[in-house]
């Protein structure tokens, strides 16, 4: 029998694709959830420092929190790698809204190429992700967080946990890889009794930062969009920042051979620099969100260091909103980078004005008394992520103009369901489902809540927060909106839902349908003199058609 | 209604069979552009590579392809495509001109953009060369009229979240990892990749659409298409 086992080489090799597909795996998710749009650009000349072939950036926080939670160890059966996302308001309620989960099964491919077909198919597999990480709901959120809720992440290995998603949450596959080792399997859970959450909403709700515009001196906070594109300043590593691990740097060169597959000539090299070269450490401007925990992550700075084509810091359109992940061991910290499992004392010193600027775009928040907002110590700091996460207060007026569940794609079973089609309200499908329960929605009407002492004082409502538990951030929170947005229109004769569901998926046309052959040629040959009549008498027309060929 | 296969003489069956995919949306008008690029883009990310840089021995190495988010303005979407301007705007000009047809037809607004994936295998003169499709993509649209504002907007959320099953259903049918051409030594690469661009590289491929005017019948202008292929060769 042949020896099918696998070369050492190849076994090299293959760990080495599935750690960087797992960390570009985790790029790639957390860089769709900082809510701006991704640019990386093409480049025809092999930089040798693309794995797979793939412009994906590497922001070195996230790869750091990801190095830490494999701790060296590669995605196997029962060990999985998990990227958990999930929403927190302003007023410390979270909530988990998708798992993606890498994971390893035990169906061997012995016959399949390591350096040659799994390479291409983590490739393919990556821009799969790319592409699904765009359909999901928590993409939207995403991308219009900042104002009242921002998208943080956390990545663990081991065992996957999808409870904290809710009741039935759906799956989505995004692809697999066979390798000699097993099968890698890509996949996101994710949450769906959350499911829409609409911009009308939040155009309604003036941004909080918009509030206090006017404090700005530097940096001018425009309302629409909490992004700020990047602003690259080359500058000093003042040690906050990430050391970049050195195998970041290890370069990956591929060179495939079109000859017969043993040849195939595949080599991973590491750069030859051993030590990351200061060549250009760019700093990221991270904005400030005007949350109350926020200016923990503003504080950071990240430095990566560009695509070595020296692609010029104006059109590369990095994200720069980041929200830090959680601390494994303690869900809700948050994490600062540079810190292994805490908060991070905040550099002292301004560095190019960043500091100030930071600490300024906190300031906002002593518009609404948060007078705690002094980054300077870890106590503080604490004492702030303590306080966000004993806050599940009552915010329901704003909560409940962000929360609406909708009848829709991503929707699957709404909680109490109330059957609205035979109630007489236009668009009946569209409606939420639970008007009638919104009295018993505890989120509509907050059970009472002890007022306890908080150091941060008030919150972004004038009463009092409460520092009841957190014990329900994971319940359903399920905010009931019913305000159906369309008025009945007695113009139209028939339900619009109905007349939608029609038109969305018409019959097949009979003169599209494939059994073409099923004419009969005499049948065609019949009709072919009245064919070349009309032909003869457009005799121009072809004419001029033919004169456009030339 | 005229085939939209390639060139290959209907006697020179190839073995392979060609895999079709076929995928629906209504759509308002203006949505048709936008609804079209995040469909073929999609496929097109898949199905392309970077430069390939050959080097002696037979070995070659890839270049890198970066990708970017596209937000769409008519509906409530955003898709991932490939950076390359050049293959935008060629995507953008056989979207434009089906648009236009669809439009100018007078038609019900029902019509197709097909995408097929091909490789050319030469011929002897003075036959010309096959074109041998190994991968099919057709999107069916059929065009609605929504009376007024509430519609649209509905229209626009909707359309949105079918769009974002087409592209599950797009990776679905990639990840099945079934047939793909081989990969080419240099002097055949140009039989199977579309190695015009500069910046990335993509599988062969064309894009022919139909319409279907009310009578049932349908026009197409492949037909155009291929006959300056034909003379061009």
């Amino acid at each position: 029998a042949m020896d099918t086992d696998l070369s050492s080489q190849d076994r090299k090799d293959l760990d080495k694709f599935i750690k960087f597909f797992a960390l570009k795996t985790v790029q790639v998710i957390v860089q769709a959830r900082l809510g701006e749009k991704i640019c990386t650009r093409s480049s025809s000349s092999p930089t040798g420092s693309d794995w797979f072939n793939l412009a994906i950036k590497d922001i070195p926080e996230v790869t750091h929190e990801a190095k830490k939670a494999l701790a060296g160890q590669l995605p196997a059966v029962g060990r999985s790698m998990c990227v958990e996302i999930s929403l927190k308001t302003s007023e410390g309620d979270s909530m988990e809204l998708e798992i993606w989960c890498l994971e390893m099964n035990e169906k061997c491919d012995k016959e399949i190429k390591v350096s040659y077909t799994v390479y291409n198919r983590l490739s393919l597999l990556l821009k799969s992700l790319l592409a699904i990480t765009r359909v999901t709901p928590a993409y939207r959120l995403s991308r219009k967080q900042g104002h009242e809720y921002v998208i943080l992440y956390r990545i663990y290995f081991g065992e996957v946990q999808l409870s904290g998603l809710g009741e039935g949450f759906q799956t989505v596959r995004v692809g697999t890889v066979g390798t000699p080792v097993g099968t890698i399997t890509l996949s996101c859970a994710y949450r769906i009794n959350l499911a829409f959450m609409s911009t009308r909403q939040f155009e309604r709700t003036p941004p909080i930062m918009g509030i206090i515009i006017d404090h700005f001196v530097d940096r001018p906070y425009p309302s629409s969009s909490p992004m700020h594109p990047c602003n690259y300043r080359a500058g000093e590593d003042n040690g906050a920042v990430y050391p970049s691990v050195e195998d970041s740097q290890e370069v990956c060169t591929t060179s495939f051979s079109t000859s017969p597959p043993s040849q195939c000539v595949f080599t991973v090299t590491k750069a030859h620099f051993q030590t990351p070269p200061p060549v250009v450490t760019d700093t990221l401007k991270v904005p400030v969100m005007g949350l109350a925990f926020s200016h923990q992550l503003s504080s950071s700075r990240l430095s990566y260091q560009p695509a070595a084509l020296g692609v010029g810091s104006a059109d590369m359109g990095y994200p720069v909103l980041f929200a830090g992940g959680f601390n494994a061991a303690h869900p809700h910290q948050l994490i600062g980078p540079g810190k292994e499992g805490g908060v991070p004392p905040v550099p002292s010193q301004p560095a190019h004005g960043t500091q100030a600027d930071q600490e300024r775009m906190c300031t906002p928040l002593d518009g609404v008394h948060y007078s705690a907002a002094t980054p300077s110590s870890s106590e503080d700091t604490e004492t702030v992520s303590n306080s966000s996460e004993g806050k599940c207060g009552s915010p329901h007026d704003l909560l409940e103009t962000i929360f609406v569940r909708k009848v829709g794609a991503f929707v699957n079973k709404p909680i109490n369901q109330v059957t609205m089609a035979n109630l007489d309200i236009p668009f009946a499908m569209f409606a939420p489902k639970n008007v009638e329960l919104e009295d018993n929605d505890p989120m509509v009407n907050p059970p009472d809540s002890p007022e306890t002492e908080s150091p941060l004082q008030g919150s972004l409502h004038s009463e009092g927060s409460s520092g009841s538990s957190t014990g329900n951030t994971h319940d359903d929170f399920v905010m009931i909106d019913f305000k159906p947005a369309f008025s009945k229109d007695d113009i139209l004769p028939m339900d619009l839902g109905t007349f939608y569901r029609e038109f969305q998926n018409p019959p097949q046309l009979s003169s599209l349908s494939i059994d073409i052959g099923a004419q009969s040629m005499a049948e065609d040959l019949d009709s072919l003199p009245e064919k070349l009549a009309v032909h003869e008498k457009n005799v121009k027309e072809f004419d001029a058609f033919v004169e456009t060929l030339q | 209604p005229l085939s939209t296969r390639c060139c290959a003489a209907p006697g020179a069956a190839p073995a392979m069979n060609c895999r079709a995919e076929v995928l629906e949306v209504s759509v308002e008008g203006r949505q048709v552009e936008e609804a079209m690029l995040a469909v073929l883009h999609t496929v097109l990310l898949h199905r392309s590579t970077g430069k390939f840089h050959y080097k002696k021995e037979g070995t070659y190495s890839i270049g890198t392809v970066g990708t970017q988010d596209v937000d769409c303005d008519f509906i409530d979407f955003a898709y991932v495509r490939v950076s390359s301007e050049e293959l935008d705007r060629a995507l953008r000009k056989a979207v434009g001109e089906f648009k236009d047809a669809l439009r100018s037809s007078g038609s019900d607004g029902m019509g197709q953009i097909s995408l097929e994936f091909y490789q050319k295998k030469k011929s002897r003169w003075p036959f010309s060369d096959e074109c041998i499709p190994w991968e099919l993509w057709t999107i069916k649209v059929n065009v609605v009229n929504l009376a007024n504002e509430q519609e649209r907007q509905i229209c626009r959320e909707k359309v949105g979240e079918k769009l974002c099953e087409k592209i599950i259903n797009i990776v679905e049918v990639m990840n099945r990892h079934e047939y793909l051409p081989k990969m080419p030594t240099q002097s055949e690469v140009d039989n199977v990749f579309d190695t015009s661009l500069k910046d990335v590289q993509p599988y062969l491929y064309k894009i022919s659409y139909q319409i279907t005017d009310s009578l049932g019948t349908s026009v197409t202008t492949t037909m155009r298409r291929l006959i300056k292929d034909t003379l061009a060769l």
